[in-house]
């Protein structure tokens, strides 16, 4: 059987019912352009919502955490092996929050084929002195360069430029809510106390916006070679390295070598932001169950339309019948009609749930806890497009496929017969 | 060889009480023949024809088609018979509106595939020229008169050269004027190609004028009487 001859008369049969064949698709349109609509602003937004957190966050951090001695006594007596204890006699101690021997340990990191990158960090600990007032906060050392490649730093600037921290000496980018209390801005020169009491001052050269309040009233940063100058340490002195692997997915192996292989604390990205991967998965869950509950509805609708074409259609049936098509031959004349329905409304679907995508795309939306966004995110994903497509086909298979089904099983002697 | 041949049909309708529709019905149609069937209303006579037009599966007895028996073959395969060996007349036109004419007497050739599509509208355009309808060819089929219409199924019914004819009543929904066209048709291809022809008629005046009549009663074939 020539396929030709088939989409031929299923083109026929459809042309000849145009205006039902037309609501049928806008139907199939409406939903895939929702759909797409629907998907690609989640998306947006879940990338949006996600990237705050996980872009500023290390895969893996290496760090060395106050933390109690896992070797009590009391676990290192023979007799009460086995056994729970109770008592725990040696506390927590802080011989040294730094990393040890950090240069040998940043060479092997660049060297592992695994590591996108790395960036250093001082943390340490200081007051922002504001006239007779102390505000605590945390003055982050950093390497901005690497900071920007690796963790968008630069997208959360407000104003200044990042790279006057490695150019200017004794310069410090203070976060919104430190700013605001300090009535800092730019070029000012502010003074801060670190936890030994020495008191320095420091050039304003830029002001930082994350988007969590909460992190901009105590956070600011300065470069790596200004915190351990306040802190009055060699340069080798790093509390934490922050590292992008080029799979997220093996951060927590990766963590678990480098723990045991540099003796560090390692946290790797999936522990410490499980949440995020919750809220991104139901989010996604919702839109595609909007999409196909929209979706089944316009099969439904596809579903009547064919049933009610193919009791009009009895006679053109029962002739093609008679003068030698199959009951296979018909029944793909009607999956045809179906499918026709699904492709032209999807694609027309796809192009109009683009227009809208772009549309929102447009929409200004203008947040101070999102500097870097103007307008609504919306993902363009061609994967939902692709989704969108197959849906629309296979439900229109699906709603196609038991009307065919009757029309490929009609006894044509009836039809004749009954005239 | 004969075209179409039968031994001892039964046919039942079962709904609502089992009644016996066909008795016996043992019947040979040999090639070139005009055969014509005749008999009142409900003797079974349509029923037979679709039996033998192969649409009508439910039945007890052999129906052999240029020799082959049609029992046990599937549906598609006596699709595939319908369209290579029958041509089909109706009382009723039945033809497709939404095609034309020429796209009407095309389709049973475009779907036997034996020639091109170019040469199966060749073939078409002859058999309406055949016919005196080729002026209609491009027409939408439903703007035709009925007798156009009939004329129109017989080219369609003749497309694929079939080895025989059925009609059902073909002059049944015409007037006096359109049937003695359809039936010089019918007599036409019967004298000038030898074509088998087996049709179903309650018009007496048609039945006298075939090579043969088969008078059906109850479900019974009577007596052969034969023309001449």
């Amino acid at each position: 059987m020539k396929p030709g001859l088939i989409t031929d008369i299923a083109k026929s049969l459809l042309l000849a019912r145009l205006r039902q064949t037309v609501v049928a698709a806008i139907g199939v349109t409406f939903s895939i352009a929702m759909f797409i609509a629907l998907l690609g602003f989640m998306n947006g937004l879940n990338d949006l919502l996600d990237g705050l957190v996980l872009n500023r966050t290390a895969h893996v951090r290496l760090f060395n955490e106050v933390k109690p001695n896992p070797d009590q006594p009391i676990s290192l007596t023979p007799e009460f092996q086995g056994q729970h204890h109770f008592i725990h006699s040696i506390k927590s101690s802080g011989l040294r929050l730094d990393i040890a021997n950090s240069g040998a340990i940043l060479e092997a990191l660049q060297r592992d084929p695994r590591v996108k990158g790395i960036a250093p960090r001082v943390n340490a600990p200081i007051l922002y002195n504001s006239g007779t007032i102390d505000i605590t906060g945390v003055v982050g050392g950093i390497d901005v360069v690497a900071e920007s490649d690796l963790f968008f730093f630069r997208d959360y600037i407000r104003a200044g430029d990042p790279l006057d921290l490695k150019n200017i000496s004794n310069s410090i980018i203070l976060g919104k809510g430190v700013a605001d209390k300090l009535l800092a801005e730019i070029g000012d020169v502010i003074q801060v106390t670190t936890s030994r009491g020495e008191q320095l001052p420091l050039k304003v050269v830029g002001i930082f916006q994350s988007g969590l309040a909460d992190f901009d009233k105590v956070q600011s940063y300065a470069s790596v070679s200004t915190v351990q100058k306040l802190l009055a340490k060699p340069n080798t002195y790093l509390t934490d390295v922050q590292i992008k692997l080029h799979q997220l997915d093996s951060a927590p192996t990766v963590a678990r070598e480098y723990a045991r292989i540099f003796e560090l604390d390692a946290e790797d990205i999936q522990t410490a932001n499980a949440q995020f991967e919750t809220g991104s998965f139901i989010r996604s869950l919702i839109s595609y169950v909007v999409g196909i509950v929209l979706l089944i509805v316009a099969g439904f609708g596809i579903y009547n339309i064919l049933n009610m074409m193919i009791y009009e259609k009895m006679d053109t049936i029962a002739i093609l019948k008679a003068t030698g098509f199959s009951g296979s031959d018909v029944r793909k004349i009607f999956l045809g009609i179906a499918l026709s329905i699904g492709l032209a409304g999807g694609l027309l679907g796809l192009a109009i749930g683009f227009g809208l995508s772009v549309l929102i795309d447009h929409v200004p939306f203008v947040t101070p806890a999102l500097p870097t966004i103007t307008t609504y995110p919306v993902n363009y994903d061609l994967k939902y497009y692709l989704i969108g497509i197959s849906f629309s086909l296979i439900t229109t298979y699906l709603a196609g496929f038991f009307p065919a089904r009757k029309a490929s099983m009609v006894d044509p002697v009836v039809i004749i017969r009954g005239k | 060889m004969p075209v179409l041949q039968t031994s001892h049909i039964n046919k039942y309708f079962k709904d609502p009480v089992l009644v016996k529709v066909l008795d016996n019905v043992n019947l040979t149609v040999n090639r070139g023949e005009f055969v014509s069937v005749t008999g009142k209303s409900g003797c079974g006579k349509s029923t037979l024809l679709y039996i033998l037009s192969t649409m009508d599966t439910d039945y007890e007895g052999d129906l052999q088609i240029d020799g082959e028996l049609m029992r046990g073959k599937t549906e598609a395969e006596l699709a595939r018979v319908r369209n290579e060996k029958i041509g089909f007349v109706f009382q009723f036109h039945y033809l497709l509106n939404e095609f034309t004419v020429l796209k009407n007497v095309m389709l049973p050739g475009l779907k036997l595939q034996r020639y091109t599509a170019q040469e199966v509208e060749h073939r078409a355009m002859e058999r309406l020229k055949q016919l005196g309808i080729d002026q209609l060819a491009l027409k939408a089929a439903n703007q035709l008169s009925g007798g156009e219409k009939q004329r129109v199924a017989i080219a369609r019914a003749l497309i694929n050269d079939p080895l025989i004819i059925m009609g059902d009543e073909p002059t049944g929904n015409l007037d006096k004027r359109n049937s003695d066209v359809v039936f010089d048709i019918f007599r036409q291809l019967s004298e000038e190609l030898k074509q088998t022809l087996l049709i179903v008629t309650h018009d007496q005046a048609f039945a006298r004028n075939t090579h043969r009549i088969i008078h059906m009663q109850d479900g019974r074939i009577e007596p052969e009487a034969v023309n001449d």
